[in-house]
């Protein structure tokens, strides 16, 4: 089965990354991008009885750190 | 008089042997070399350190695939008995990914890579780590890192400043780091997490001896200078 966990910086947190890439944007004359944040995707290939639990444990322990990030997981097939 | 002092090492540390040279340098004897992989730490240590570097090339994020490391349960369960822990730099970020200490290190707000000398001012000597120097010292020391930007939630910002767990702060703005934090303690006082790197600035060579009243304070404090 496969899983991807969409992980992102919470509101409020700055994202010096985004920040950058939205100049860049604007330097290549795309104007209306008001906000950029970026994130990161995350695939794994999982045994397909690889429950919701442990897919939030494998999130919390590593793949996010909850104090600087959300993250969303989506079961893809 | 001596201590037993240990350096872990992750594949990536860089900064590992220079800490290393430090802690005998106020101690005369070599610290234990620790490797990421060792389940175990030495019997009955007194101090250890974890290096700045790039463990793990960064990858997820600054630390994180180190604090998930072997050794560092081993480190967890010896910093929860009170044997004091030193993280600078790469291992301030290796501490608050193992939730050893509160808030997390992001990228720079800058964004560039800063390698320079910061100024610091000593916010409290309620720990053994900062026992050799006085509170309100002004001290200069180098940083180099490109996650420094300490980050935590107000309310943890305010419980570290009531609590007196903020050690050591930017006198000038250095990396967007919130309220000018350079390093944090624990709850207990055992744990810092800094930046800046006390142990490039050991020696008159380096420019500047500010690092080494780091060192003798916490081996005064632990076994009597």
């Amino acid at each position: 089965m496969k899983v991807r966990v969409h992980v992102s910086l919470k509101p409020g947190v700055l994202d010096p990354q985004g920040r950058a890439v939205h100049h860049a944007l604007e330097g290549l004359g795309f104007g209306g991008v008001s906000d950029v944040r970026v994130g990161r995707s995350i695939e794994l290939d999982v045994a397909d009885a690889t429950s919701d639990a442990q897919l939030k444990e494998m999130c919390e322990k590593l793949l996010a750190n909850t104090v600087i990030e959300n993250y969303r997981i989506e079961r893809v097939a | 008089m001596s201590w037993r002092a240990a350096v872990i090492t992750f594949p990536g540390s860089n900064c590992d042997r220079d800490m290393a040279v430090a802690l005998e340098r106020v101690s005369g004897a070599a610290p234990i070399r620790v490797w990421h992989g060792d389940a175990d730490l030495p019997d009955r240590l007194d101090f250890i350190a974890l290096p700045g570097g790039f463990s793990y090339g960064d990858y997820l994020r600054s630390g994180a695939m180190a604090a998930v490391s072997p050794i560092m349960r081993a480190v967890a369960a010896a910093a929860g008995r009170g044997v004091p822990v030193l993280g600078v730099c790469n291992g301030f970020q290796v501490l608050t990914e193992a939730r050893l200490l509160p808030g997390a290190l992001l990228r720079n707000a800058g964004q560039n890579f800063i390698c320079r000398d910061v100024r610091l001012r000593v916010e409290t000597t309620q720990s053994l780590f900062i026992a050799g120097y006085e509170s309100g010292q002004e001290i200069a020391i180098p940083v180099a890192h490109h996650d420094g930007n300490y980050f935590a939630d107000e309310s943890t910002l305010d419980r570290l400043e009531g609590e007196g767990r903020v050690a050591l702060r930017y006198l000038d703005e250095c990396n967007g780091s919130r309220r000018d934090i350079a390093g944090v303690l624990n709850e207990a006082g055992n744990v810092l997490g800094m930046m800046p790197h006390p142990e490039r600035a050991i020696d008159p060579a380096h420019g500047g001896t500010d690092g080494l009243a780091l060192f003798q304070g916490a081996l005064g404090a632990l076994v009597g200078a």
